[in-house]
Parts: structure tokens; sequence; C-alpha cells
């Protein structure tokens, strides 16, 4: 409990220390965690986005003229049976025709159409709309689909989902990269600084050594200092973001009415459930490996 | 106490420090082992400290073989031994009090008893009224002293002294012989490397003296050889 006491005393005081390098760590570890909190503020709404778009964008089927209800129904089952599938809706031509109407003239004011709901215009116009679980899949159901019988035409908007999900992959890639490199990057820097430490307080660990200290005594105060670097690297970026976070959103909804019509951000605090506890693993992960790594290899008594 | 069974030496380059040593030190004892530099006098200080595993043979200390003792428990063996260095090696941006009580905090004592333990210390070596001096507002022989004190503040029954009045006058110098002298005489096991001449003759201890690595002689209550 005693050498915990002085391993936390002397870390701290050793922060101030070598102020140079501490500053650089923390520096490098604020801007890799940084880029990491903005691109997951990205991705997580872009995520949100893409499920919403996914729920949304479906693969709608039209049958052959004078296909029965009860064929369209025999194959909404066996659709519904698909792993890919989400969920079936089936729209009646009746349906139809009522949806197209309310479409035209919302206020109900429909007298012109009403004369043709004895002769429906769109009597072959019955349709499934097929939901998937996952966008990925849907040229593959389209192709099945395809080649049941009594299928006239299916219409699906695969550009749109194309598009989204390698959007998606390209962001987590480019982000992914950049994290590592500035994670290495702060890793090497840590093990920099508590090297330093170890230079500058060379006298002091052969003293201790003679003494009779532990390896984990000695290596203690250097290891507090990486983890306290790490820790101060993470809570900035996080503060930072909070607010970054919460004007952005509220600038780009006022600005760009158009967006926020689209889809609603993600609130703040849903992000920050996953960037608290990821930002502060890296944070001190970095810290820990920078310098438990260099004492391993520096400091044996 | 200590036991050296034909230990040798070699370091990278084909250096042969020490050459087929043997060596018997009793419980008590006080020694002073002399020779000229090179003669492998720091190899044998750093041997018994195990900062250093010989080439060959065996040392035991308090009947333990050194060569045995694992990684993790050469911290607790290095307790049972108190250092003593020509350079004091003292921490310069602490004060006396704070340079052994580090000693206790380092193995731990609560800091209740290392106020206790740290003032009797300063007492023995007489430096009760320096408790709050840097290590540059003392001299010489005080900073020796202080180390001193350090080196025994955990009570080891062993205390190795490497040239501890190398860098002293010799006012100061016998000052601490004198010191060494009644710890010895309160039971513990001293050894002290060194090639102070006068010292050595006006002690009258055991002298070892090395040369180039071997043991040359070995007089129980002798004079210094080498000059």
């Amino acid at each position: 409990m005693h050498s915990l006491g002085y391993g936390l005393k002397q870390g701290f005081k050793s922060l101030f220390r070598n102020r140079l390098f501490t500053l650089a760590s923390i520096g490098t570890i604020i801007a890799s965690l940084f880029i990491f909190g903005i691109f997951y503020c990205i991705l997580a709404n872009f995520q949100s986005m893409f499920t919403e778009v996914e729920t949304s964008v479906g693969v709608t089927v039209f049958f052959d003229e004078g296909t029965t209800e009860e064929r369209i129904l025999e194959i909404k089952s066996q659709l519904e049976q698909q792993d890919t599938v989400d969920k079936v809706e089936y729209t009646s031509a009746e349906q139809a025709w009522e949806d197209y109407k309310n479409r035209v003239f919302p206020q109900g004011d429909d007298d012109i159409l009403t004369n043709l709901d004895q002769d429906n215009p769109l009597a072959n116009s019955a349709s499934l709309t097929v939901y998937l679980t996952d966008t990925a899949d849907q040229q593959q159901l389209v192709d099945y689909i395809n080649q049941i019988d009594d299928v006239r035409e299916v219409n699906s908007s695969d550009t749109v989902a194309q598009s989204v999900t390698s959007l998606g992959h390209m962001i987590s890639y480019v982000s992914m990269i950049i994290i590592i490199i500035l994670v290495a990057v702060a890793i090497f820097l840590i093990s920099n600084t508590v090297m330093i430490g170890i230079t500058v307080r060379k006298d002091e660990i052969a003293i201790m050594k003679y003494l009779g200290a532990t390896d984990f005594f000695v290596r203690a105060p250097f290891l507090v200092e990486g983890l306290l670097i790490g820790l101060i690297g993470s809570i900035i970026p996080l503060i930072a973001i909070y607010f970054l976070y919460d004007r952005g959103v509220a600038f780009i909804t006022t600005r760009f009415a158009t967006i926020s019509a689209l889809f609603n951000f993600m609130p703040v605090m849903d992000i920050f459930k996953v960037l608290v506890p990821a930002s502060l693993a890296i944070g001190l992960g970095i810290g820990f490996i920078g310098s438990w790594f260099t004492l391993l290899k520096h400091v044996r008594v | 106490m200590i036991v050296l069974e034909h230990v040798s030496k070699t370091y990278p380059g084909n250096v042969q420090a020490l050459k087929d040593i043997n060596l018997n030190i009793k419980k008590g004892e006080f020694v002073f082992v002399v020779g000229p530099s090179g003669s492998g006098k720091t190899t044998l200080f750093k041997l018994l400290f195990k900062e250093l595993d010989p080439t060959s043979g065996s040392i035991y200390i308090n009947k333990k073989n050194l060569k045995k003792l694992r990684h993790k428990n050469v911290p607790k063996f290095r307790r049972g031994i108190g250092v003593v260095f020509q350079d004091f090696r003292l921490l310069k941006d602490r004060n006396v009090y704070e340079n052994i009580a580090f000693a206790q905090q380092v193995v731990g004592v609560p800091n209740r008893k290392i106020r206790k333990n740290v003032m009797t210390m300063l007492e023995l070596v007489g430096l009760s009224d320096k408790v709050k001096s840097k290590p540059s507002e003392l001299s010489g022989g005080e900073q020796q002293r202080v180390a001193l004190a350090r080196a025994l503040i955990n009570n080891p029954p062993f205390l190795l002294a490497d040239e501890p009045t190398g860098n002293l006058d010799p006012v100061n110098s016998w000052e601490i012989m004198k010191l060494l002298d009644a710890i010895n005489k309160r039971g513990t096991t001293v050894v002290v490397v060194t090639h102070n001449k006068e010292i050595v003759e006006r002690m009258q201890k055991r002298v070892v003296t090395l040369h180039e690595g071997s043991i040359v002689s070995d007089e129980r209550k002798g004079g210094y050889i080498y000059a």
C-alpha cells in the first residue's frame, strides 16, 4: 500500500519534470482520440441513417396480368421463408389505386377519379414490397425473385443501397488507418517520455536497486506517468467532441433544413455511451503499452 | 556467512576480472579487500551484491547459493546488505531526512515508524542537527555519514563499503572508519573495499589483497602490501 502511494506521487511529479515530452505525448493522444471521436460520430450517425435507409428501401415485385391474389400470397409466404428477408408487404390493386388517389388529391377532392373505381386503371398493379435484413444481399434476392413464375418485374434501388454501403466502408477504412498511425505515434512518444524519465532518474533507480527495491516499486512511478498521460489525452478530446457535436448538429439542422428533414441525428448521449469507454480504453491502453514495454526492457533490478 | 568457491568472472572480450577466488568471511568479521585499480575489487563487490553473476564457481551468503536465487527474490536478498559508495550516491534533490527515509520507503515501512528509525540513525552517525539539509550543503564526511545511515537503517546483517573514504580527507576518513568499527562491534559483518593504505594499517583488521584477479594474501591482522 505504501509503495502504491509512493508510485502515484512520483508519477505525478515526473509528469511535470519532463514537461515537453509529456505535452508532446498528450498532444498526440488528443489528436488521435479527437479524430477517432469525430469519425465515430460520423459513422454512428451514418450507421443510424443507414438502418433507416435499409428499412425504407425495399424491393417491389409486380406480377403478370391475370395473376390471382392467391398466387401472389403464395409467393409472399415463399419469400418470407428466405433468411435475408425481413418482412413482405402485400399491396392489392385496390389498395394501389387508393394510394394513388390519395397521393394525387390529398385533400380528398377526388370526384374525377372516383368515377374510375369500377374500372381500376391499376388492375394489374398488385405488388409485394420486400424488405431485407441487410441491403448487401439485395442483388441475390432480386435474382431469386426474377426466376419465380408469374413475376413480371422487380424494381430495386441497388444504386442507393450500394453507395450507402460503400461510403460507410470507405469512411471506416480511412479513419481506421489514420487512427492506427496516430496510435503508433502516441505509443512511440510515450515510450520516449518514459525513456527520458528513466535516463534522468538513472541514479535514483540505481540507488533503489541497492536498497532492495522490487521491480514493481521502481517501475510504478513510470507506469503511473504513462497511464496519466493516456487518461488526460482521452478526457480532453471527449470534452471537446461533446461541445462540438452539440454545436455541429444544431448548426446543420438550422442551416440545412433538407438534411434534418431526411433523418434525425443521434443524441449526444447515445454517441457517448460508446465513445467514452472506447476513448478511455484506447488512451489508457496507449499509456500502458507505451510505458510498460519500455520498463520491461530498461528497468530491471 | 560469505563463502566464495572457485569464483571466476570473465567479461566479454575475454577480460578476466577474477580468477579462481576462494574466500570465507565469518559472521561479525571486519575485512578489508585491498589491491590496485583493475585488481578485481569492484567486480568482487558487484558479485557479492548479485549485480553480476560469476562466470564459474559459487557464492554463498548466509548459506544461500546466489546462483539459485530467483530474480524475484533478488530485492529481498539485497535488503540484507547495506551498501556504501565512494561517491555517496545520495539523492541530490532531497534532504538528509528524505534520503535516509527513502531506504525504508523502498522496503515498505509505515511512515510513523520511519520517522523514529531515521532519528535513531541520525543520532548514531551524529547528524541530528542536519535533518533538513540538502546533500550539497554538507561536507563530504557528513554526506558519507548520511549514506552510512541509509545503508544501516534497515538493519542489514552485512555491510559492504566500496572505497568509502575515497573522497574524504584523513580526518573525515578516520571518523568514518571509527563509525564502521562501531557498527561492526554491534554485530554487523563489514567488508570494506579500499586502497587507503594508512587506514588499513591503522585499523589492524583482516586484509585480503587482490592482484590481477587473484587473492595474493589474506592476513589475519594485516597491513597493506601493495602500494
